[in-house]
């Protein structure tokens, strides 16, 4: 059914539709509405969930593990510091190889006090073991939502997945969103090692030298194998619903010689900077990864490559920026833009790629020579 | 249709967000593309505040704030003593003020209702303040942005209240062209 909803509602909407059997959430801005609804869809019927208003975001998460321990689907949201007050529990939903579902909504991280997007609260939680999928549009928010639950509960994957929307920019951004009949698409949740009082067993004992590393391995087992579950779902999300997706969005990628990468609505905006500048005659193309972990495989090679970071490691620079340059031995024009909702248009973003430095990084606003 | 860019000034409170998601919903039931995009600043009732709807025939990929509107909404004319709200109008953009006067915006075409006085009439008063977001619908339907049709139909799914309807009927019909 077509309508109009907001990114916030859009994964409300799904999330409703996916049916967890436990929900667990804390408030926080630009989050609110996403757990508002639902709250809504619980008093009125429309959601059969447990929901478990919780005192703080680290019992937010804690109630999910617990829950979803016993073999059940659940759903949490958060923001920003609200994010990273569960980081130490981000850690046991992937170690007890939980497949909780949370939205992020990316916000920047005080001080000074501020509620709009930046990526940095989820890519600081780079190395928790969560997927973490980027969204970019109203539509692909509902969509990326639905797939999670099927992602994260496959037999080969059983890690949880985070899904990011832009705060504002995306989460309270009103757009067109075609909601679809669900059916059978996300399988019942099997969790093999759920806790079961039928078949009594320990979990949680201390875990020596000679197996630690063992779950570890098993981890990135997952990790790797998730990239042909995520595979697998997205064809099949497009082949039941019509939509396609894929571990990055490529606009007029095939025959560019520069490329514009960022995560999340730069990304989407940088397709309208592409077009401009494919008129002034550069071959350029938008490629924006979806998927940051796990990391897709980015066609760079013999480009010159725009990263957009809405991001910063202090110390050492843009996270996507060093993922690339790690990971492909690239030396990315690197630009630091959009911190803290800072505004960043598609002339902008055009304007990024006219004036391009391979090997350097400018910080938008600060820098003078953008 | 090339794309056709609104920017509603308001303050806190008068519902400039709902009237660019009623905008943005309208031009969707015209079988349109729309997003609807508010700016938040530091929320606070009475603090001036700027909501964006973008319309066009194909997706909307933008979601940066409009620099040059193609119409400018003003639901408080006291806000146009503190900010600028022409800047980067296109030469061709048009505005609309919620004013009793027949008031005009420099060399800009500029159509008035008094949507206050609709509320007030019709009893819709929120927390003191008059509900501005539903008959602005119906004056800017009369300017052809979108369809009534539609206005009526995006405000009738969005709220319960008829009189929401009924000012945007009212507003519609004060608009001199």
């Amino acid at each position: 059914m077509r309508s109009v909803a907001t990114g916030n509602k859009a994964v409300a909407e799904a999330v409703r539709q996916a049916n967890p059997a436990v929900i667990a959430a804390y408030p926080i801005t630009p989050q609110t509405e996403i757990v508002e609804s639902i709250a809504g869809f619980v008093a009125d019927g429309t959601l059969a969930s447990q929901y478990i208003p919780v005192e703080s975001e680290h019992s937010a998460m804690a109630a999910c593990i617990g829950a979803s321990a016993t073999g059940v689907r659940t759903f949490t949201a958060t923001s920003s510091h609200g994010l990273l007050y569960m980081h130490e529990m981000l850690f046991w939903a992937s170690g007890a190889r939980l497949p909780v579902v949370m939205a992020n909504v990316n916000r920047a991280v005080g001080p000074g006090w501020n509620v709009w997007a930046e990526h940095t609260d989820a890519l600081a939680q780079r190395d928790t073991g969560w997927l973490q999928v980027f969204v970019a549009t109203v539509q692909e928010a509902y969509d990326t939502t639905l797939m999670a639950f099927r992602i994260a509960e496959h037999n080969d994957v059983l890690l949880p997945v985070m899904v990011n929307l832009d705060g504002f920019s995306l989460s309270h951004v009103m757009q067109s969103l075609d909601t679809v009949t669900l059916g059978d698409f996300i399988p019942p949740m099997v969790l093999p090692h759920r806790i079961d009082t039928a078949n009594p067993q320990g979990y949680g004992p201390l875990t020596g030298p000679e197996e630690f590393y063992k779950f570890r391995w098993e981890i990135e087992r997952s990790m790797r194998d998730a990239r042909s579950v995520i595979a697998g779902t997205e064809k099949a999300f497009a082949e039941t619903f019509g939509r396609k997706y894929g571990m990055t969005d490529e606009y007029r990628c095939e025959d560019a010689d520069v490329l514009v990468i960022a995560l999340g609505t730069f990304g989407k905006e940088a397709e309208v900077a592409v077009d401009i500048l494919r008129k002034e005659g550069i071959k350029v193309g938008s490629l924006r990864p979806r998927w940051f972990r796990p990391f897709p495989d980015l066609d760079v090679k013999g480009r010159d490559i725009v990263v957009i970071d809405r991001d910063y490691s202090f110390g050492f620079g843009g996270v996507l920026a060093d993922s690339l340059r790690a990971r492909y031995r690239v030396e990315p024009s690197s630009i630091i833009a959009g911190l803290g909702g800072q505004e960043v248009t598609y002339d902008d973003i055009a304007s990024f790629v006219r004036t391009r430095m391979p090997g350097t990084e400018t910080w938008f606003g600060v820098h003078d020579d953008v | 249709m090339t794309m056709y860019e609104v920017r509603i000034h308001s303050r806190g409170g008068q519902g400039g967000v709902t009237a660019a998601r009623l905008l943005a919903h309208a031009a969707f039931l015209d079988g349109k593309h729309a997003s609807a995009c508010p700016f938040y600043g530091a929320e606070r009732r009475g603090a001036p505040v700027v909501s964006f709807v973008r319309i066009d025939d194909k997706p909307i990929r933008v979601y940066s704030q409009i620099r040059h509107p193609d119409l400018v909404v003003v639901l408080d004319t006291t806000i146009m003593d503190a900010v600028d709200v022409l800047q980067g109008l296109k030469p061709d953009g048009v505005v609309f003020l919620n004013s009793s006067e027949k008031s005009d915006a420099g060399e800009h075409t500029t159509y008035t209702v008094d949507l206050t006085a609709i509320a007030l009439s019709l009893g819709l008063v929120i927390a003191g303040s008059p509900i501005l977001n539903t008959p602005v619908l119906g004056a800017l339907a009369r300017m052809g942005v979108v369809s009534f049709a539609s206005v009526k139909a995006a405000i009738a799914v969005t709220f319960s209240d008829k009189r929401n309807v009924r000012a945007a009927e009212a507003a519609y019909q004060e608009l001199v062209l």
